[in-house]
């Protein structure tokens, strides 16, 4: 057996050590940048607020103050649990329908050529425009509010299903065929979980279109939600208060989005 | 009686290509047949004939006495690719053909549980029951669909160039592994490839093929012991194998 000298080279270590210390400070750098943004929008947006009246230009100071007053007394927290009544069933229904449209578009040419151009048309649509006849077929109640969110989230969702049940490679397909796999196992072992990425997709970014629904519903005909209070604020002259609303809808937006985000994340896992 | 009896196959496409050309061919159970031929032969179109999935525009398929209208699960068709779900693990890959199907078709899957772990070592892929297929190289993906295809012992087994776009060296290994597996797996083998020598390797009869539409051009029987192994490729029957399918093909 041959002895091993092992030969320790100072000089490349402290070349690895600097190397290393160079990509740790880029990471703090990046990771850091959009917060150095925020605080500089804050300073100016404080910086132009000294030159207007508290009614028009309100400061960043100010609005905090009115979010920790309002988040303190609670009113905030009820008004945003009405607005989530809304967005959250809306999100499901809108999900479920735009599911239940998109697949039968996905399989048959008849059904696509049947609804497809009305479908995409609809777009067209300003959904602000049909939130009036929905206050007027559905009253004033959480009902109105619900659909104009499941219309809202339907597009998105069914795009994403058709997309994700067209995507299937020919292959798998075939692959199912010649096991004689029944159109009920195809469902449920082959499509279904091939779309899930896509669906989740859809549903992310349908979540925050259901929230920009369940207010812009609220700002037509109630007295309850973030919607309401965003109105509140602006026939009071209370301009602090609608910063309030809108950064609390912004903050509650970006809950439903992370956390659909978390379940795709949890599925790529398993998936 | 042979378990394979295509009688007069004529495919012709939408697009009027003919893809097969009055196509017969018989196969005796257990044997091992390839079919060499140049791209556009209608190789591939032969093999989804066979499995049930595309109707032949005129003449029939017979398997096991019974002709062939759509897939059965006695046959069982190897893809280009390797085609496993990927949100599946190997050994959750290897189980799907014994979780679909019609449940009153008439196959027995008594003691299929037992021949996933068996199949898995067969082919070699033990330690990777639990990895999923991103994690898997060409190659052993490969050998996991080959062990799917092989999960509900089916008396015939068509293989559509499984072994395309890997590298040489995987595929002449992939090859020697298929000719054992095929040897325990006791089923009627039917492969289309490019490859001169790895049809030879493999085969009983390789048959040769005309280009579009795809005829049979000759057939040439291989006269090689079993088990195989690559040093036989120095061998002179290999080597008059090689010559007479080149000649069949006019290389």
């Amino acid at each position: 057996m041959s002895a091993t000298k092992f030969v320790f080279d100072h000089s490349s270590d402290t070349a690895n050590s600097s190397v290393l210390r160079h990509t740790l400070m880029r990471q703090w750098v990046l990771r850091l940048a959009p917060w150095f943004t925020l605080c500089a929008v804050m300073v100016l947006w404080h910086v132009v607020s000294l030159g207007y009246p508290a009614f028009i230009l309100p400061g960043p100071m100010r609005v905090v103050e009115t979010l920790l007053g309002k988040l303190a007394d609670g009113t905030l927290l009820i008004h945003t649990l009405v607005t989530l009544s809304e967005a959250i069933p809306g999100l499901i229904l809108g999900a479920i329908f735009g599911f239940a449209t998109g697949y039968p578009i996905a399989k048959s040419p008849v059904i696509d050529r049947l609804l497809s151009p009305f479908i995409v048309a609809s777009q067209g649509i300003p959904f602000i425009a049909i939130a009036p006849l929905l206050l007027i077929w559905f009253g004033n109640g959480a009902g109105s509010k619900i659909f104009l969110c499941a219309i809202v989230v339907f597009f998105p969702i069914t795009i994403n299903v058709i997309v994700g049940i067209r995507g299937i490679s020919p292959l798998l397909r075939d692959l199912f065929r010649t096991m004689n796999a029944t159109g009920w196992q195809t469902f449920i072992k082959l499509e279904l979980p091939a779309a899930m990425p896509l669906v989740l997709a859809g549903l992310r970014v349908g979540g925050t279109l259901s929230m920009i629904g369940a207010l812009a519903a609220e700002f037509l005909g109630t007295d309850k939600g973030l919607g309401y209070i965003i109105n509140q604020g602006r026939g009071l002259y209370d301009t602090s208060l609608v910063l309030a609303g809108i950064v609390t809808t912004v903050f509650v937006a970006l809950c439903i989005y992370g956390s659909i985000r978390a379940i795709e994340r949890m599925i790529e896992k398993y998936v | 009686m042979p378990i394979i009896t295509a009688d007069c196959l004529n495919v012709t496409y939408p697009n009027r290509v003919e893809a097969l050309h009055s196509f017969s061919l018989e196969m005796e159970r257990g044997e091992f047949v390839a079919i060499v031929g140049p791209s556009g032969c209608g190789k591939s179109t032969l093999l989804r004939v066979l499995a049930g999935l595309l109707k032949p525009t005129s003449g029939t398929v017979i398997l096991d006495g019974e002709p062939v209208t759509q897939p059965s699960r006695h046959v069982s068709l190897l893809f280009q690719e390797p085609s496993l779900l990927p949100w599946r693990t190997v050994e959750q890959n290897l189980r799907l053909p014994l979780e679909v199907g019609n449940p009153h078709a008439k196959l027995d899957l008594s003691g299929s549980e037992s021949r996933v772990s068996d199949l898995i070592r067969l082919v070699g892929l033990e330690g990777f029951e639990h990895a999923h297929p991103r994690e898997l190289s060409g190659g052993m993906a490969r050998r996991a669909a080959l062990a799917r295809a092989l999960i509900t012992q089916p008396p015939v087994l068509l293989l559509d160039e499984p072994f395309g776009a890997l590298d040489a060296m995987t595929r002449e290994s992939l090859i020697a592994s298929l000719e054992s597996i095929w040897r325990v797996a006791t089923t009627t083998g039917l492969m289309v490839t490019h490859s001169i020598r790895e049809s030879i390797f493999l085969a009983d009869r390789v048959v040769i093929c005309t280009p579009r539409p795809g005829q049979v051009a000759g057939i040439v029987k291989i006269n090689l012991p079993r088990p195989r192994n690559w040093e036989m490729e120095g061998l002179p029957e290999f080597i008059a194998s090689k010559n007479e399918i080149r000649a069949l093909l006019s290389l």
